[in-house]
């Protein structure tokens, strides 16, 4: 009994475990279990307020739960905060940058508040401005930095210590495209390098390039849980998608794309189930040809957390719900 | 013990940082500067010709009052500034850091007094030119200047308490000018008590600031001390005592 204790203690990164959280009235948090192991990246997805940050700030210890328990790098995130703040990083939804320091004299102070031995902080303070591709800028005031080098300041901060586990409340969210993959790939490097990593996303690709696993939660419960190809499978196929040029053709490329086909003569859009992945279109595109239709776009259409959502909860995320009550 | 030299220096790593705020910030420099200058310019040349102080010059009679006064602003910064940080996500950052959380606020505290320090330096500077001729002892001077750290110590913990309390920085900011202001014209800052209505008079003669104010003015340029020495360190003292314990009661409150 207790070697198996240890054993699964060494191995277990984070565990909660029944967490519930409650603001008034509203039940944040109804009870959410998982366990995530070391040097694995866990994704926790999910719509606007379904419970993520609520999550991580009971696991990073700023907050507690009203029920059940958690334990972080083997310690109890209530009983033992203090030796839980010693293991973990935190970089919050919100940018959480001194303005009027520098880069550098921010990543420093924090240095200093993990109390770091003081002759190595000027050098690592220089690696990870560096690492983060903020040598030019270290020694101007972080308010003159925009979205995109607060992010990825606060990043650095967070790791400053080099923490066996760290939290990313959605780490992405406001850069383009180019600083959103640097970002991945530094995520990635450290998670092989040791690092246990648990991000919060409402990106389903994000979770796709990044997470070993992914848990889904909607209105604080986990409706999901696994691999991001498994939640695929249970969302269904990838699609295929086609816009016409002419109303006139819908009937036609309907028939043409086999019974499960759908059309919307308002978007002049056919789609049907690829069973056969690329493949599929490339069928469906070679009949076209032959039929000679014109066509406006065709894709290969991945299903997308709004269709994991629908299958899973059968509603879809409150986003895609308010819109479609605007066209409506 | 370990534990409260981490507590030390945790403190002054964020007292660094909330001192850079001060000299980095525009509004922050200015205030410094500008404010006690002001006051004591308007103070003297405006009202001063009007003002009966008896045997004491004006400017002599001022000095200590405008002192006060703006070591009480500067103390108050500690509200703004502790608004600012509870609101901002810098607050979960250091939540979340291994070290010890009463430092964000004795980390603002300290800084308010590098800023009394600095703007009462300047007041002496101002207050030479304007006139003001102390007979201190240099043991008068030491006296005044420990006082005048127990006071600002007293207003910060008490602007700590706001600080946790309001729920903006806008509230943040008028809170001081509500409390701070009534409090400096109702007592012997600027005016001797003797002329004020009966109410006013018995409130002004009795609340802190006024035995803070006449304690200094004692021990500087030799007006009469009665019970204000020893009331005014009491005071001070006993706001620290109480203050202390609501604003970590407070913090520990804000932060679940
Ligand atoms: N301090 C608070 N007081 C009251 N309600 C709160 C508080 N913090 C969070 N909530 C509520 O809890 C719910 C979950 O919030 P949470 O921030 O955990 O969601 P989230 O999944 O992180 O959402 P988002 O994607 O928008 O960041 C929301 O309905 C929110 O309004
Ligand atoms: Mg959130």
């Amino acid at each position: 009994m207790a070697t198996k204790h240890s054993r699964i203690s060494a191995s277990v990164a984070i565990q909660a475990k029944g967490l519930r959280k409650s603001y008034g009235e509203q039940q944040v948090l109804k009870g959410v279990d998982f366990t995530l192991e070391q040097g694995s990246i866990l994704a926790l997805l999910g719509p606007n307020g379904a419970g993520k940050t609520t999550t991580i700030r009971i696991l990073s210890t700023l907050l507690k739960p009203d029920e059940g328990s958690a334990s972080v790098n083997g310690f109890d995130v209530v009983k033992k905060s203090a030796q839980v703040r010693a293991s973990i990083g935190l970089t919050g939804q919100f940018a959480a940058v001194d303005d009027y320091m520098t880069g550098r004299e921010n990543i420093l102070m924090i240095g200093q508040l993990y109390h770091l031995p003081a002759e190595d902080l000027p050098e690592r303070t220089r690696d990870l401005l560096e690492q983060f591709d903020l040598v030019d800028a270290a020694d101007r005031p972080a308010r003159t930095y925009s979205g995109g080098m607060k992010r990825r300041l606060d990043l650095a901060m967070s790791l400053v210590a080099s923490p066996a586990i760290l939290f990313l409340d959605e780490p992405t969210t406001g850069l383009d495209p180019r600083s959103r993959l640097a970002l991945w790939h530094m995520i990635k490097e450290l998670a092989r390098g040791g690092t246990t990593i648990l991000l919060t996303t409402q990106y389903m690709e994000e979770a796709e390039y990044l997470a070993d696993n992914v848990i889904v939660i909607d209105h604080g419960q986990v409706i999901a849980e696994g691999t991001v190809s498994e939640l695929k499978a249970q969302a269904g196929a990838e699609r295929v998608e086609v816009t016409l040029k002419r109303a006139k053709d819908l009937h036609v490329v309907r028939k043409l794309a086999g019974a499960e086909a759908s059309s919307d003569e308002e978007t002049l859009m056919v789609t049907a189930p690829a069973r056969k992945g690329a493949e599929s279109l490339y069928e469906l595109l070679g009949k076209l040809n032959t039929a000679k239709i014109p066509l406006e776009s065709a894709a290969l259409r991945r299903p997308t957390l709004d269709d994991v959502f629908l299958a899973l909860t059968g509603h879809a995320t409150e986003e895609e719900a308010a819109k479609e009550a605007k066209h409506a | 013990m370990h534990n409260l030299t981490w507590a030390f220096k945790d403190s002054v790593v964020l007292a660094r940082r909330s001192i850079l705020h001060i000299l980095r910030s525009f509004d922050q420099v200015m205030s410094l500067i500008m404010f006690p200058i002001m006051f004591m310019l308007l103070n003297r040349y405006v009202l001063g010709g009007a003002i009966d102080t008896g045997k004491v010059s004006y400017a002599n009679y001022l000095f200590a009052g405008i002192l006060v006064q703006t070591l009480a602003f500067g103390a108050n910064y500690t509200t703004i500034n502790l608004a600012v940080d509870m609101k901002e996500g810098i607050i979960d950052r250091f939540r979340s850091l291994p070290m010890h959380n009463a430092a964000v606020v004795v980390g603002h505290i300290i800084s308010d007094l590098f800023r009394n320090i600095i703007s009462g330096l300047i007041i002496v500077l101002v207050g030479f030119v304007i006139g003001f001729r102390p007979n201190a002892s240099a043991g008068e001077w030491l006296l005044v200047a420990l006082l005048a750290i127990l006071f600002t110590l007293a207003i910060s913990w008490l602007s700590a308490i706001l600080g946790l309390l309001v729920k903006s920085l806008e509230a943040a900011q008028w809170m001081g000018f509500i409390i701070i202001f009534p409090l400096t014209f109702i007592s012997s800052a600027f005016v001797p008590t003797n002329t004020m209505p009966s109410v006013l008079r018995v409130f002004a003669e009795n609340q802190p600031l006024t035995h803070v104010i006449d304690t200094m003015r004692a021990w500087l340029v030799g007006t009469s001390l009665d019970n204000s020495g020893w009331l005014s360190f009491v005071w001070c003292i006993a706001i620290i005592i109480v203050s202390v314990p609501v604003t970590a009661w407070l913090f520990r409150r804000r932060s679940n």
